[in-house]
């Protein structure tokens, strides 16, 4: 029992010195931080881009960040510096400022939760250009260096949901149901917009169409996905999509000869039998972008970057003519030129209705604060105006058509 | 008629006898080579091309600025754990449930910060977090042993499945938090003390240590610890001398558990920027049972183990970074894994005596010298 005693006055003392400690640090101010001077050109050799990513190139989201940074530096003539697997945590602070240490002027995260990371660190070297992708608070916070970038990759899978409606005809054609599937990874905004303009572009083509949507809790999960993608299957859906990283929903139609209709990548060669189309981001514009913005000493790069097709970061992966109906092609060609040209608009609320009514008004959560404030007025012109006040999307509606088979995520 | 009996080519014998200091020589070359090995595959995987920019590499990306500071959190972290699980271990209770342990704990602190955060003084947050993670991990550990005691239950599952309920518990919680979907709950703006002591970090490597202290006086020199041995050695003799062994296993599990619940709420407060993912935890609670198993439950040794293994963890990956070899994660198993594989084998020669092929009457002379 003694040694209890020992333990317990021990342990009291490490509380006790902690606490005093604490009082005595609460008050103190952070070291002097360096002052913004504003940006002056550099020299190509110079440059260095640091690149964190979430997962590494395994993950098909991932991989498409370092593939395009890859092209982007070689292209450009800079150097990069790729850190992969790198946590939402104090792990992306510690390692944007390694790289900070290491000579680059460019830093670049790809994972949404890596923001808060890499704005502390913006904060900390003004002098170092951060950027993030799927972040939200740029155009709140006015820091600097510090931007936001994203791509109106609804417009891509709006497209790539046009193709998979002139498929979906075809079955309607053969007998089968007008009823698709999709599978999510959580119900946050960046999904719902890309079902709902996926689906759009089906309607578009086919307007009796309804789509179920499950959700799988997480951005790779591939024996969830796979199960996800079965279970719509099951429910009577003759065409699958998915926003989710891995392979799990593309094999799992493979194996049920359901088309299916990807993201950041063309499954062909895994699945030639089902694979229709897909959509996916480009990031070597902004990449370049931001690299000649630093080349040049340029210091409005932007809070928030929004690439469509004219500028190349919207892009639909080959088309897998085997599989799609007569005339696919043609047509997106189209609609593509339709969607450059602003003659389509995915969101017109005449092409869709919420319980039942046409959408005259709504507020979207497009500022960041702790209640999510429904802030801004997102309808203009007839239109629900996406990424137009910052580049993450904001579209989060359920629109009728569209039945959500779990919100637990 | 005679058989000539022909004599194995190398024979395997057991040793007792060996000195200390030979015996850390093997493992000290046991290290060395695993360096050189280090060195080695990454020579071929770059083609050619480094070697000796490897250690340099390593060395860098283990020291060179402020990496040092993550190199001593990793450290702190991983040792902390390490404790944690080494005094059921040496009771021979498999608790492979440090790592859910030290996430309850990390929720515990969570918990205290997102409702109680600038409701309360500072200081005072940070001891109640300090206390409900203390709770939280204790409760934790002591559940599997509660059934353990009871109903003789099999720890090393029930331990392992307690794991994915916490990381449940942690997934769902904070998809309540984050209403948005996005299941991020940012930087939490309340209860760091990492600022502490100046230069972050540095308040969890001193608890640590101090920590590190107690747990060798503990197993050491206290009743307890040698409780705990004898339960570890023989069941059956803790009964005899009198030993409560159920009490034994409650209570060691509770320490146990408390001091992962130390671990989380240093991952928590411990860091500049808190907060709570199901991730956090990172596998340290599965190394740290390496780790205990190769410092044979010692906590002075822990500290050089625990070193070794995140040096080789965040040098390798600075090495994989810099010379483009695969993905970071990949390259960075592979040198932790050589590095285990051969500490662990070095054992081996620790413990035998191998002799290659020997004349009979000098075999005879050895095995009466080794049984001297």
């Amino acid at each position: 029992m003694k040694m209890k005693k020992v333990f317990v006055i021990v342990l009291a003392l490490i509380l006790a010195v902690g606490c005093i400690a604490c009082f005595t640090a609460c008050n103190k101010e952070p070291a002097e931080e360096e002052t913004f001077a504003g940006f002056a050109p550099i020299a190509k050799s110079n440059i260095k881009m640091g690149l964190i990513t979430l997962h590494d190139s395994h993950s098909t989201y991932d991989k498409n960040f370092i593939d395009a940074a890859e092209a982007a530096c070689q292209n450009m003539g800079v150097q990069l510096v790729v850190k992969s697997n790198i946590e939402e945590s104090d792990a992306c602070y510690n390692t944007a400022v390694e790289l900070v240490e290491d000579g680059c002027n460019i830093i670049f995260a790809d994972s949404f939760g890596h923001e808060p990371y890499i704005l502390k660190a913006a904060k900390e070297y003004p002098n170092v250009r951060f950027a993030h992708a799927t972040g939200t608070t740029a155009h709140t916070e006015l820091v600097p260096n510090f931007y936001n970038a994203f791509a109106n990759i609804y417009e891509g899978r709006y497209l790539a949901g046009v193709a998979a409606g002139m498929k979906l005809a075809e079955l309607v054609e053969e007998g089968k149901a007008a009823k698709i599937g999709y599978v999510g990874a959580y119900t946050y905004a960046e999904v719902v917009s890309g079902y709902t303009s996926f689906f759009l572009g089906v309607k578009s083509i086919v307007p009796q169409v309804t789509m179920e949507v499950t959700f799988t809790g997480s951005w790779y999960d591939e024996t969830a996905e796979r199960e996800a993608a079965n279970k719509l299957i099951k429910n009577g859906c003759v065409l699958i999509s998915q926003h989710a990283d891995s392979m799990g929903a593309p094999s799992a139609c493979e194996e049920a000869k359901i088309p299916n209709v990807t993201y950041n990548l063309s499954t062909k060669a895994q699945c030639p039998n089902t694979y229709l189309i897909g959509s996916r981001i480009n990031w070597a514009p902004y990449f370049t972008h931001l690299i000649s913005c630093t080349i040049n000493g340029v210091t409005a790069v932007g809070f928030d970057w929004v690439g469509g097709f004219a500028e190349g970061s919207v892009e639909i992966t080959e088309l897998n003519t085997t599989v799609a109906a007569e005339g696919t092609a043609a047509k997106l060609e189209e609609v593509k030129a339709k969607l450059v040209s602003g003659e389509i608009k995915v969101f017109d609320t005449n092409n869709f209705t919420v319980n039942g009514s046409k959408l005259t008004s709504y507020n979207a959560d497009v500022d960041s604060d702790a209640n999510f404030t429904k802030d801004t007025q997102a309808i203009i012109n007839g239109y629900f105006a996406e990424s137009l006040y910052r580049s993450a999307p904001y579209f989060d509606l359920t629109i009728d058509g569209i039945t959500l088979l779990d919100t637990k995520f | 008629m005679h058989t000539k009996k022909r004599e194995p080519f190398i024979h395997i014998m057991k040793r007792a006898d060996m000195p200390a200091w030979k015996m850390w020589l093997i493992r000290a070359v046991a290290v060395l080579i695993a360096f050189l090995v280090s060195g080695l595959v990454c020579l071929i995987l770059t083609k050619g091309q480094h070697f000796g920019g490897f250690y340099s590499e390593m060395i860098k990306g283990a020291f060179h600025g402020t990496r040092i500071y993550s190199l001593l959190q990793s450290w702190a972290m991983l040792l902390c754990v390490s404790l944690a699980v080494t005094p059921a271990f040496k009771m021979k209770f498999w608790n492979i449930g440090a790592e859910g342990q030290t996430l309850m704990g990390a929720f515990a602190s969570a918990i205290v910060i997102w409702y109680l955060g600038g409701k309360v003084a500072g200081s005072l947050l940070i001891i109640i977090m300090l206390l409900v993670s203390l709770v939280f991990g204790a409760i934790w550990g002591v559940i599997p042993a509660l059934l353990k005691a009871k109903w003789n239950t099999n720890e090393t599952l029930f331990t392992l499945m307690m794991n994915y309920i916490a990381t449940h518990l942690v997934l769902f919680t904070i998809n309540q938090w984050a209403p948005d979907g996005s299941s991020k709950i940012g930087i939490l703006k309340y209860g760091s003390f990492s600022s502490i002591l100046g230069q972050k970090y540095i308040i969890n490597v001193v608890i640590v240590t101090v920590l590190t202290a107690i747990v060798f006086v503990y197993l050491r020199f206290s009743k307890h610890g040698y409780e705990l041995d004898v339960v570890g050695e023989s069941v059956n003799t803790a009964k005899y001398v009198g030993i409560n062994v159920k009490k034994v296993i409650i209570r060691t599990m509770i320490l146990s558990g408390a001091i992962c619940g130390i671990a989380g709420f240093l991952l928590v407060g411990g860091s500049p920027t808190p907060t709570l993912n199901a991730d956090l935890v990172g596998g340290r609670g599965f190394t740290a049972i390496l780790v205990s198993w190769l410092s044979q439950f010692n906590p002075i040794i822990m500290i050089f183990v625990t070193f070794l293994v995140v040096f080789m963890q965040r040098g390798s990956s600075q090495a994989a970074s810099t010379f483009n070899i695969g993905d970071s994660e990949a390259f960075n198993g592979v040198i932790v894994g050589i590095f285990f594989l051969l500490v662990i084998a070095s054992e081996f020669f620790v413990r035998y005596k191998v002799v290659i092929k020997l004349k009979k009457d000098k075999i005879k002379a050895v095995r009466e010298g080794g049984a001297k």
